[in-house]
């Protein structure tokens, strides 16, 4: 059977949900090895219910080394609250998390962290009082500890790391100014900035071009691409230009459940998801 | 700038204010007296360290500086004034110990023992290091289980003021030993043969404030302009977010905050000797929050401002709390509170930034006025 990423846009074979869930489940008796192996980031039975109310409800869900799954749906979907679950802001309801061959289900926000989940949120957040410069200090990789912080100052190759991705973000030009001055794009940027400096293995972006002009989101797209040689990718969007862009494997969620999952090409034909898009 | 601060403080503090009083322009109870001033600065400028930094308000620093100020308080108990008796043991009870002494019934004289917890404070290194050390265990405790668990704003607020409460409540009950509401006193001599009473000891003590106070402020303004004092800022903005980047903001928080402890420790510890008393009202919750109300006034977020804004508000406090005749119109002592209200009231509305915003707005409102129709469209 093919793993979901061999299929290449214009390839015919149309799966239906339940034949990809039973792709994610596997048939190997040892389920945990194949995850581990083959799936950076699974999840299984994942359930988030506020108030009665589900908001996930995610059978089984596989993301591979170096992918970059994009992850579409309506308003409402369950979309950021599948980031919540994984990145550990809200514990799941029942369900179970594995990342990089450990369950991380139940874990604290800051060790699914230092494990190497890094997320960038809905709203771009960054820290106001700081300038862009100060503000990606705090993400290099290794220095989140109190003595790290207190006995060694950043370090010239630090700095020049920083200022190599400041370059590529077009943001050289704003290094000492405070972020509570900068544009919504210009912080956008930053809190990607922030993501990739950190060098998690797994990125959660949640709606990166957001906001942003046609060519700062042509740019995102490229930094993201880029990124997948080294990184396994999540990114969550709403933008269909931007997810064309994106060239890859989407998983649409629809009431917090998957409803089919392909390439955007294949979606855009599949009729369950014209309806759960404008149907509502 | 910091640098220029320090200049400033040193210059006026150990130069300007003692070649005033040895041409007798001032009195040794003015250098005394802003020699309090002075520990009241430390203070503010660990508050500032907590809560214009890391965002975190405290309530509970004026009892972090009763618990220096406590220890040094016995320890000058210690070696105070002559009344009392030589319990069994062989211990002098401190004069203040003894008038307050909470005797069993029955209990003769002769049966009233110095308690266990008075003894280390005989000596003066042991003091010195457990006036640091016991207001920093206190906030490690505080602030473990406050951090934590999360407890963050206005709730932290109530938790370390209801704290305070409680510590009010123990030290004012006479059977904790404490000497109750009477407080520690009938001090007289420091570190031997010292008389607390002798001009020259009150003006070494002041000194010692000065430069105990550049100290802080300098080790302080290092801190802030570290990778730390950057972390703190951003823990100040956006807590949840730092959490997502692997920091465990409660580190953090807690770093400081005992740190802060210690600082109200060291400033107890050095008010002390200099008033010659210390009662549990010097920990009532209203004294924490005229800390908050220094910084405030001050400037939140610059130790500089913490500084200025305590030697202000009490210089003021001092002038208004004294009666003047004006001829038509007489100042009181009551009306003090309505100068202090208006003044925080005042900051807060009308002058970002504190005090050490002020020189900043008058340079705009100058340029807006001189461009005219500009400051108007603003």
């Amino acid at each position: 059977m093919p793993a979901p990423n061999s299929i290449k846009p214009g390839n015919q074979v149309q799966f239906t949900q339940a034949e990809r869930t039973r792709e994610y489940l596997g048939d190997d008796p040892d389920q945990s090895r194949l995850w581990a192996e083959r799936y950076l980031l699974f999840v299984k039975n994942l359930t988030a219910v506020f108030d009665g109310f589900k908001a996930v409800d995610i059978e089984a869900l596989g993301v591979e080394h170096n992918e970059l799954r994009v992850i579409i749906g309506p308003n409402g979907a369950g979309k950021t609250t599948f980031c919540d679950l994984v990145s550990g802001k809200t514990p799941p309801t029942t369900g179970q998390v594995f990342f990089d061959r450990d369950e991380i289900t139940g874990v604290q926000e800051v060790d699914i962290a230092r494990r190497g989940i890094g997320r960038k949120f809905q709203t771009p957040t960054v820290f106001d009082s700081l300038t862009t410069f100060e503000n990606l200090e705090l993400s290099l990789p290794g220095r989140q500890g109190l003595w790290s912080n207190l006995r060694r100052a950043t370090t010239p190759e630090e700095a020049g790391q920083i200022e190599a991705l400041l370059e590529r973000v077009r943001l050289i030009d704003e290094r000492d100014t405070e972020a509570s001055q900068l544009s919504h794009g210009q912080r956008q940027w930053l809190a990607i900035s922030a993501l990739i400096l950190t060098n998690p293995k797994l990125l959660l972006v949640d709606e990166p071009a957001a906001g942003l002009t046609d060519a700062e989101t042509a740019l995102t797209a490229e930094l993201l691409l880029e990124l997948r040689a080294d990184h396994t990718l999540i990114v969550i969007e709403h933008d269909m230009d931007f997810v064309r862009q994106l060239n890859s494997f989407v998983t649409v969620l629809n009431e917090g459940k998957i409803l089919a999952e392909g390439t955007l090409a294949e979606l855009q034909d599949n009729p369950e998801v014209i309806k759960a898009y404008l149907g509502r | 700038m910091a640098l220029v601060a320090l200049l400033v403080l040193l210059f006026i503090g150990v130069i300007c204010v003692p070649g005033l009083y040895f041409a007798g322009a001032i009195s040794i109870e003015t250098v005394n007296m802003l020699g309090r001033y002075l520990t009241f600065a430390i203070v503010a400028v660990g508050l500032d360290l907590v809560w214009g930094y890391a965002g975190i308000l405290s309530l509970c620093q004026a009892f972090f500086f009763c618990l220096g100020g406590y220890a040094m308080g016995m320890y000058l108990a210690h070696h105070g004034g002559p009344e009392g008796i030589v319990d069994a043991n062989g211990w002098k009870m401190p004069a203040c110990l003894y008038v307050v002494y909470p005797g069993g019934a029955g209990q003769t004289e002769a049966e009233w023992t110095v308690p266990w917890f008075w003894k280390p404070f005989w000596s003066l290194p042991v003091t010195m290091l457990l006036a640091l050390l016991i207001p920093g265990l206190v906030a490690l405790v505080i602030g473990f289980f406050g951090f934590r668990s999360r407890v963050r704003g206005v709730y932290f607020a109530i938790l370390t003021q209801a704290i305070t409460v409680a510590a009010f409540n123990f030290f004012s009950m006479n059977n904790m030993k404490f000497c109750g509401t009477n407080g520690l006193t009938r001090f007289d001599r420091i570190a031997g043969s010292f008389q607390l009473s002798e001009p020259y000891v009150k003006l070494a003590l002041y000194v010692i404030t000065v430069l105990a106070l550049a100290a802080v402020y300098w080790g302080c303004h290092g801190l802030i302009k570290s990778r730390l004092g950057r972390v703190l800022v951003a823990i100040r903005d956006d807590e949840n977010t730092l959490r997502f980047s692997g920091y465990r903001p409660y580190v953090y928080k807690l770093f400081a905050f005992v740190l802060a402890g210690m600082i109200a420790g060291l400033a107890g510890m050095l008010y002390v000797p200099q008033m010659g008393i210390i009662t549990p009202f010097d920990m009532e919750a209203g004294k924490s929050i005229m800390i908050v109300i220094w910084v405030a006034v001050g400037g939140r977020g610059t130790l500089a401002g913490a500084v200025l804004g305590a030697l202000v508000v009490n210089l003021l406090y001092n002038y208004f709390t004294s009666q003047h005749d004006f001829g038509i119109f007489t100042w009181k002592a009551d009306y003090w509170p309505f100068v202090l209200g208006g003044l925080f009231i005042g900051v807060v509305l009308w002058i970002k930034g504190g005090l050490m915003g002020l020189p900043g707005q008058l340079m705009r409102l100058i340029k807006g006025s001189g461009t005219g129709t500009a400051s108007k469209e603003n």
